[in-house]
């Protein structure tokens, strides 16, 4: 008899997982019809290539290779950001496009623009996107500030879906002001005075910000049909998605759009303990919130974008006091639940290796990007399958024989072994497309396993 | 009690030296002294960062010290503050990006070493660069980006202040995540600087310091 969920061991969670990744459904949830036998076989021997590179247990036939660009699709296909986040049709044209032209052995599917008219919709104040802050033909950027304050600690940590709902939304979304007067939910209780939890519900603010969430809500599901198609689409030709969804360190989640760089910097100093808690509170629900997506959609791999942890952004003994230890956490809870946590170490991380190797072998996905590659091999490398290091301005200005050179000398170097996938170390907008071309041929040609 | 808010600062003791500062202001101190002392505390600052003692949330976190001590000196002065700037500095991140923490951090260095900066702020127009050079008559100009995308704004930047005929009367330096030598030629700047203090260091030689 098969075992229930909660009686696998976690290798056989994610064993599970990659079982799940591999029989892929189409949006129907009916088993997906592939495009022909031979985009099965190239499906399943991408995917097959990608699992032995993370497990570290045998050997790939090559070096997989992703590629994971932020914009770069769209500007590849002749189109402006803007374009690709109101017309959904252009954006999957576009990062189809890509796929079909670069055949990677993992791309990140057509998530990147998002929705333009949902954002819209609901005012968003963290982002400036293009048309809307930014010029057409450039991509979306954060807007950072303190969307929490100094002193609203207690309030996140008492109950930080009520902070959220009712005082972090209103603040990064215009339209959602009206949560502002949002009832406290436990208050709901008993038939005596029920009703009068609900007299929000009445008032013309709160309408209106229920109004734009109808709105909204119905323009965020024609996007996700749209990606939803895309997925099916993709995987039908051939190419795996390398990740369902995403979850994040507990101190960027505080200091990337709550706190901001800044605040998250003085609080280290002058409330030390009620980072530390808040941070403690958070790192259950990211754990939920990954393993619920790989969950739901059926995938080990999860990513996790890396900010405040790159080096010279904390000192050796702040990364080890207020960032290591939940973000460890997280990727250890990720892992009971057979997810493979994927973090992006963008920027340098090379002082910071020898700390996070303390991970189980074969669990995790490290993107890498310009961290000592001979160090990160023989540190983190020992126990987790790393992916990246071809740099940006190679892409952008460098020549299709100088990337050549490049993977060659990172396959030489990196790929002894297993353990390594080549890629791009940032996400990019620009590049030269021979450049990109010449970073997958050439693992197909020289990452093969002899 | 001088050497106390040198230390005090460049330690990162907030409250002792506030209170250094509030008690010396009670005692009829000279404003402009204890500015000047604070000065001293920054510049050790700016060294341990140099050095790697100090990090990122140090400097954040020393500058928000010396506001404090700035606010609280300020209704006492009579006279402005007199200080000798060892040259003058247009920085500012290039047109369509509108990241702003690696630039603060070279601003901040350029500033606590002796620099007059004069910080332009984020997605700034060519033209505004060619403005603030004109008027200011800097002979040195930074400039900032951390997408791809301003690769090619820097390029158009350094063309701009060269068809203004401005080219040969500054030097260029350029920063940001994904800068290197490549990107150095790419752009047409006559140096980059993958950290704050290699912009200090570009800086210093070419006014020659």
């Amino acid at each position: 008899m098969e075992k229930k969920w909660e009686e696998l061991t976690p290798d056989e969670k994610q064993e599970a997982l990659f079982n799940r990744w591999l029989s892929p459904k189409d949006p129907q949830g009916n088993d997906l019809k592939f495009q022909s036998p031979q985009t099965e076989k190239a499906y399943k021997e991408r995917l097959a290539r990608i699992k032995d590179a993370i497990q570290m247990k045998k050997l790939p036939d090559r070096v997989p290779v992703f590629v994971a660009p932020s914009f770069f699709p769209v500007y590849y296909a002749g189109i402006t950001p803007k374009e690709s986040m109101y017309d959904y049709d252009k954006c999957c044209m576009a990062f189809k496009k890509f796929v079909i032209d670069f055949e990677p052995d993992g791309n990140l599917g057509a998530y990147v623009p998002g929705p333009g008219k949902f954002f819209d919709t609901l005012d968003y104040k963290l982002y400036s996107w293009p048309g809307h802050g930014v010029a057409p033909e450039q991509s979306y950027q954060c807007n950072e500030g303190e969307y929490m304050k100094a002193d609203e600690y207690d309030a996140l940590i008492d109950d930080p879906s009520n902070f959220f709902s009712n005082i972090y939304l209103p603040r990064v979304f215009g339209a959602l002001e009206g949560f502002k007067m949002l009832p406290m939910l436990p208050g709901i209780l008993e038939i005596y005075g029920v009703a009068v939890n609900f007299i929000p519900f009445g008032l013309p603010p709160v309408q209106a910000t229920y109004k734009a969430l109808f709105e909204a809500g119905a323009e965020a599901l024609k996007w996700i049909g749209a990606m939803g198609a895309w997925n099916a689409e993709i995987t039908a030709a051939g190419f795996p998605i390398i990740a369902a969804g995403f979850t994040k360190a507990p101190f960027d989640v505080i200091g990337d759009t709550l706190r901001g760089t800044r605040s998250i910097m003085l609080d280290m100093y002058r409330q030390p303990d009620k980072l530390l808690e808040a941070m403690d509170r958070l790192t259950p629900l990211m754990i939920k919130m990954g393993v619920g997506t790989a969950q739901m959609a059926g995938h080990p791999l999860m990513f996790m974008p890396l900010h405040k942890g790159a080096d010279g952004f904390l000192s050796d003994e702040q990364f080890k006091k207020f960032y290591w230890p939940t973000f460890r956490k997280v990727m250890m809870g990720l892992i009971a639940e057979g997810a493979v946590p994927m973090p992006a170490a963008e920027g340098h991380w090379t002082t910071r290796l020898e700390v996070v190797q303390d991970l189980p072998k074969g669990k995790t996905l490290w993107m890498i990007d310009q961290s000592d590659m001979v160090k990160a091999k023989k540190t983190l490398g020992k126990v987790a399958c790393l992916f990246g290091n071809v740099p940006s301005d190679l892409l952008v200005v460098g020549t299709p024989q100088q990337v050549k050179d490049y993977v060659k000398n990172l396959i030489d170097t990196a790929g002894k072994g297993g353990g390594f996938i080549v890629s791009n170390g940032a996400f990019f907008d620009q590049a030269k497309a021979e450049n990109v071309h010449a970073m997958v041929d050439t693992t197909k040609e020289y990452g093969v396993y002899k | 009690m001088a050497k106390d808010l040198v230390n005090a600062l460049a330690n990162l003791k907030e409250e002792e030296a506030l209170k250094i500062v509030k008690d010396g202001l009670g005692a009829g101190e000279e404003p402009l002294k204890i500015l000047d002392d604070a000065k001293k505390g920054m510049e050790i600052v700016g060294k341990r960062f140099a050095d790697s003692q100090y990090f990122i949330p140090d400097l954040v976190y020393s500058g928000e010290i010396l506001k404090e001590i700035t606010e609280l000196v300020k209704p006492k002065l009579t006279a402005a503050a007199e200080t000798k700037r060892l040259g003058k500095v247009v920085l500012g991140t290039v047109a369509g990006d509108i990241h702003d923490i690696g630039k603060d951090i070279v601003v901040f260095m350029l500033d606590v070493n002796g620099f007059e900066v004069y910080d332009l702020g984020v997605d700034v127009p060519a033209q505004k660069f060619i403005d603030k050079i004109k008027e200011s008559g800097a002979p040195i100009v930074g400039l900032s980006g951390f997408l791809t995308l301003a690769f090619d704004s820097m390029k158009e930047t350094v063309e701009a202040i060269k068809a203004a005929g401005l080219r040969d009367k500054v030097k260029v330096m350029i920063g940001g995540g994904q800068i290197t030598e490549e990107i150095k030629k790419y752009t047409g700047a006559d140096a980059y600087g993958n950290n704050a203090m290699a912009g200090v260091t570009l800086a210093k030689k070419w006014i020659g310091a």
